[in-house]
């Protein structure tokens, strides 16, 4: 009986934003959950958060911006994964987003958009339902 | 292309990927292991250990770029602990190398212990191998752990350093660790807070009461500010001395020998392991509850199952 398989995660902010509070508290919740998370922290950017991506394996990777920069951010990191041949890597985002912006960047890749105010169950579930270890 | 020939040129995602598959054992893993095995053996495997908010992860990011400044290619293996509880885990150290994050003779991999006990994880040792095939000159452990108790580490590198902080309890404390006894370089960070000189000094005694160098290698006490990057070129200096001491008096060969023997162990352990795991779970009940009924004994009920192990079944 060979071990279930563990979800890996990485959480980073990119940019410039200095708010991390949202981030480590999805972070817990991930880790509450069973998941494996890499914690990246503040002031990524895009590169640093593709390479960790890459040599960490991570099956998904969380962004979230507060700063109004994520049409670009966000959508710079996937088009760096993608570039990187990693693009089959789920990417979400959260923060200070408006709802207009929110197909914008399902557009360029991302996922899926969680909003503050989200339940973090709700952010588990979708995860757990949508992402699968990658191989 | 297999995994493991990737490996052995260096290809990052391929040594990210392969690391998975052997951390989650999937199928093909071992086989990928054995082949990277064979170009092991030429990088200097460090060691870092000591308790939590020791410092443990900003003094690697300076000793990161001090290795770096040098043209060596590095890796760090990062391991945290596992919640019990949830099975999940925080792995944060990372968090101090970023720094080095897009440096691409950097490779940072971070490890949850998974359970497993001693300080490390179970794919440590996998993935220390699989970085020194890429061509790691230097490979760093970092490792979880109080230091009382948690030696796999002294095991699993050929230098292990033990960071130590100012105000971090007293004399008595030192004499449980285990880790002491096992470490070679010795850091006591934060030392622009109070207590430094009386940590360093009761170190001292402790170190000059061990028989433990046995081998002859007198370790050295180096204060540092790992926010400042102060002290971490003496630390780096310790690391090299350590590695000349090493080789010169064949304690390197004498500790590879041992390392050798332990992964054997614990190969034979696994592989058991997996077997039993893996039985029938009707024939291990009838198995147990004939050992429970006393109408065998652990013994027989043991030779019986490696019996089977041997056969093929």
């Amino acid at each position: 009986m060979s071990p279930e398989r563990k979800l890996r995660v990485l959480i980073a902010k990119p940019g410039l934003d200095g708010h991390d509070r949202g981030a480590k508290i999805i972070a817990r919740a991930y880790r509450d959950a069973g998941f494996e998370v890499v914690y990246l922290g503040l002031h990524q950017t895009p590169e640093q958060i593709v390479n960790a991506t890459i040599q960490e394996d991570v099956d998904l990777v969380g962004l979230s911006c507060l700063s109004g920069a994520h049409l670009y951010l966000f959508g710079e990191v996937v088009k760096q994964l993608r570039e990187r041949g990693a693009g089959d890597v789920t990417v979400i985002g959260g923060g200070i987003i408006p709802k207009e912006d929110i197909p914008k960047l399902k557009k360029v890749g991302i996922k899926e958009v969680f909003l503050p105010g989200t339940p973090l169950e709700q952010i588990i579930r979708w995860t757990k339902k949508n992402v699968k270890p990658l191989n | 292309m297999k995994l493991s020939d990737k490996v052995l040129k260096g290809d990052v995602p391929a040594a990210a990927r392969l690391i998975r598959c052997i951390e989650d054992e999937l199928s093909g893993a071992a086989e990928e292991l054995e082949n990277v095995y064979l170009h092991t053996g030429r990088a200097h495997i460090v060691g870092v250990t000591g308790a939590p908010g020791t410092g443990k992860s900003t003094l690697l990011g300076c000793l990161i770029g001090i290795f770096r400044k040098k043209d060596m290619k590095v890796g760090v293996v990062a391991v945290d602990p596992t919640s019990p509880f949830s099975g999940g885990a925080l792995l944060g150290d990372r968090v101090r190398m970023q720094a080095y994050g897009v440096d691409k003779d950097v490779f940072i991999r971070s490890l949850a212990s998974r359970g497993w006990k001693g300080g490390l994880a179970k794919a440590t040792v996998s993935t220390v191998h699989v970085m020194d095939a890429m061509g790691k000159d230097v490979i760093f452990v970092e490792a979880v752990g109080s230091g009382q108790g948690e030696i796999d580490i002294a095991h699993v590198a050929d230098t292990v350093i033990l960071v130590l902080t100012p105000g971090m309890g007293d004399e008595v404390q030192m004499m449980k660790a285990g880790i002491l006894e096992a470490a070679d370089v010795f850091v006591i960070n934060k030392a622009d807070l109070e207590g430094a000189d009386k940590l360093k000094l009761d170190l001292e005694i402790m170190l000059g009461m061990q028989a433990r160098t046995a081998s002859g290698w007198k370790p050295g006490i180096t204060l540092t500010e790992a926010t400042r990057d102060k002290g971490t070129h003496e630390v780096a200096e310790e690391l090299r001395r350590h590695r000349e001491f090493l080789i010169s008096s064949g304690e390197l060969a004498k500790r590879r020998q041992e390392r050798a023997r332990l992964e054997l162990l614990w190969a034979v352990e696994s592989h058991l392991k997996t077997h039993i795991d893996k039985m029938d779970p009707e024939h291990l009940a009838k198995l147990v509850d004939d050992l429970a009924q006393r109408k065998t004994n652990p013994r027989s009920a043991a030779q019986k199952i490696i019996a089977e192990i041997s056969s093929g079944g």
